[in-house]
């Protein structure tokens, strides 16, 4: 277990290791959805509230179970499994709450189960060996940093979209790909404040 | 190693049903919007289990609203006001509501769903569609990919419905689709055959209902369908009739075109016909039969991509360079569209080149 304290690793999970920026992990719904600041907002905080509540339950069923049953080699299913229990969830919360937020993210919201950032988060916890409130922040701390990134997305698009001319061939996803390298390059300044593996 | 076995099939297994126990228990709360009230015309009143799509929703109370895409929300087909209890407007929606009926409170009946209460306004006549149950009394090959079904119904026994209108028909659940699907298809029969009506369907790799219809459908087998729907009929003007229809187009033409026959239609006419090569080309002996039957009226097929051994001496291109070769002047006369929303389109930019207004254009779009 690495010496380092659970709101630290919140905290790199924002900034230092954003999981999007760093280590480029749910791209898709993150190029796609992210042209509307309402919708990424949407998006970012169902993804928060995924990845918090599956790092937390991967965390109890991997060290309370698999590794007693030594059934280790079973997580990525069993990692998996309860992810999509979480989506289908979440999009009852949204459908009862926003039927607006639920249609325009679409088929994005039964997609979380596949954003593969989410499976990312419960694989490092595990192989990072993280106690269980450390996996909690890295999960919530994952979750916010994803949401960040996708809002300041959404933001500079919107901004790009109403102000300035984008060359023909480099429209969508293209200029958004160009964002997010240098957003990940801002990041990159955020290095050395703390350091996880 | 059987123990180990066991051991993981029991962990597994123990963690699916604890989260499908979850999702149960979230199903039955956060999913159940419990039964709602559905005001049709300040009139009539209905209750219906909340959280369904509102087509859907009616029509297992028997009430069909016109649907071409069955509930995907690509033909924008389904629209009724909802005055109110149907929640803001969604993104699916947006693309087939102008700013006016947005604003009257115009909504996709299958992308909204049943929450709450809601007071609905609904046309009188589309409480006339009925469900009617029959069956197929022949199916014949028109082209290579284009059949033709007959449908003889039985209960109730005669459809009422104008030239040009379409149903719906019912696909059973089958390998393609776990639950019963529906798909719009125009009727190609004289509206005065009230106990049987043709149907033109044309295979769609992978399509649901025509896969169906092509390769399970068989003479003699039991199908459900509901109408007739759809506003695209013949105009009651003397205006000089334009017809332009493509592939499985045909059949609301040949409709209007058969009841002009039958009704002795002095108007002048021409239905231009667009097809790829000779295969793709039907029922030239009933349009030609039809030419001697309607003193006015005018066949032409075209070919765009004629082959050689089709020895074809006829019109060949694009069908809206036929439509342009044809028709020097648009102006004061009618048009009527069916095909695909492509061919639509280029046809509608044609006629208003040659000075017919938009107004007097009509058209089926298979979406």
């Amino acid at each position: 277990m690495p010496e380092i304290s659970a709101f630290a690793v919140l905290f790199a999970a924002v900034f230092t290791n954003n999981i999007l920026l760093t280590n480029y992990l749910g791209m898709c719904s993150f190029l796609v959805v992210s042209r509307e600041v309402k919708t990424s907002a949407g998006l970012g905080g169902a993804v928060i509230f995924v990845m918090t509540a599956t790092s937390a339950i991967n965390w109890i069923v991997y060290y309370k179970l698999l590794i007693p049953l030594q059934l280790e080699y079973l997580r990525f299913i069993v990692f998996i499994v309860v992810i999509a229990a979480f989506v289908q969830l979440v999009e009852m919360i949204i459908e009862r709450v926003s039927e607006t937020l639920y249609a325009a993210l679409g088929i994005f919201l039964p997609l979380i189960t596949v954003n593969c950032a989410i499976l990312g988060i419960s694989l490092f916890m595990v192989i990072r060996e993280y106690s269980f409130l450390q996996s909690l922040g890295f999960g919530l701390g994952g979750g916010i940093g994803w949401a960040l990134a996708i809002l300041a997305m959404a933001g500079i698009r919107q901004r790009l979209a109403s102000r300035s001319r984008i060359p023909r061939g480099l429209e969508g996803a293209g200029i958004t790909l160009i964002i997010a390298g240098t957003m990940a390059l801002a990041f990159m300044g955020f290095n050395g404040m703390v350091n996880l593996q | 190693m059987l123990v180990s076995f066991i051991i993981a099939v029991a962990a597994v297994g123990a963690i699916n049903t604890l989260l499908a126990i979850l999702i149960m228990l979230a199903d039955a709360t956060i999913g159940n919007y419990g039964d709602c009230k559905l005001t049709i015309n300040d009139a009539k009143e209905l209750t219906v289990k909340g959280g369904k799509p509102l087509l859907s929703a009616l029509k297992d109370e028997q009430i069909f609203i016109p649907s071409a895409c069955g509930g995907r929300g690509s033909c924008g087909l389904c629209k009724l006001v909802i005055e109110d209890g149907g929640g803001d407007l969604l993104p699916t929606e947006l693309p087939w509501l102008d700013a006016d009926e947005q604003k009257s409170g115009v909504r996709l009946s299958c992308q909204v769903k049943v929450k709450r209460d809601m007071r609905l306004r609904i046309p009188e006549e589309l409480f006339s569609v009925k469900q009617f149950s029959a069956t197929v009394s022949a199916i014949n090959d028109l082209t290579h990919d284009i059949k033709e079904v007959k449908i003889k119904l039985s209960e109730p026994a005669a459809i009422e419905f104008t030239a040009g209108q379409f149903i719906q028909l019912e696909v059973p659940p089958y390998e393609l689709t776990d639950e019963p699907v529906y798909r719009a298809y125009s009727i190609a029969s004289d509206p005065v055959k009230q106990d049987e009506i043709e149907l033109e369907i044309r295979y769609v790799p992978n399509g649901i209902c025509t896969t169906y219809v092509h390769k399970h459908l068989k003479e003699g087998d039991e199908v459900t369908f509901n109408g007739p729907y759809g506003d695209f009929h013949l105009q009651p003007t003397e205006a000089e009739i334009i017809c332009i229809a493509g592939g499985s187009g045909m059949a609301p033409i040949k409709s209007i075109l058969e009841e002009m026959a039958r009704t002795g239609s002095k108007r002048k006419a021409v239905y231009f016909f667009g097809a790829r090569s000779k295969r793709d080309l039907f029922l030239v002996e009933r349009m030609q039969a039809l030419e001697k039957e309607l003193p006015q009226f005018k066949f032409i097929p075209a070919l765009s991509e004629p082959q050689p051994e089709d020895n074809w001496d006829g019109e060949t291109g694009l069908i809206t360079e036929v439509v342009a070769k044809h028709v020097p002047d648009a102006s004061g006369k009618e048009a009527y569209l069916c095909g695909s929303p492509l061919m639509i389109d280029a046809c509608v930019k044609v006629l208003q080149e040659k000075g017919m207004s938009e107004d007097n254009i009509y058209y089926d779009k298979f979406a």
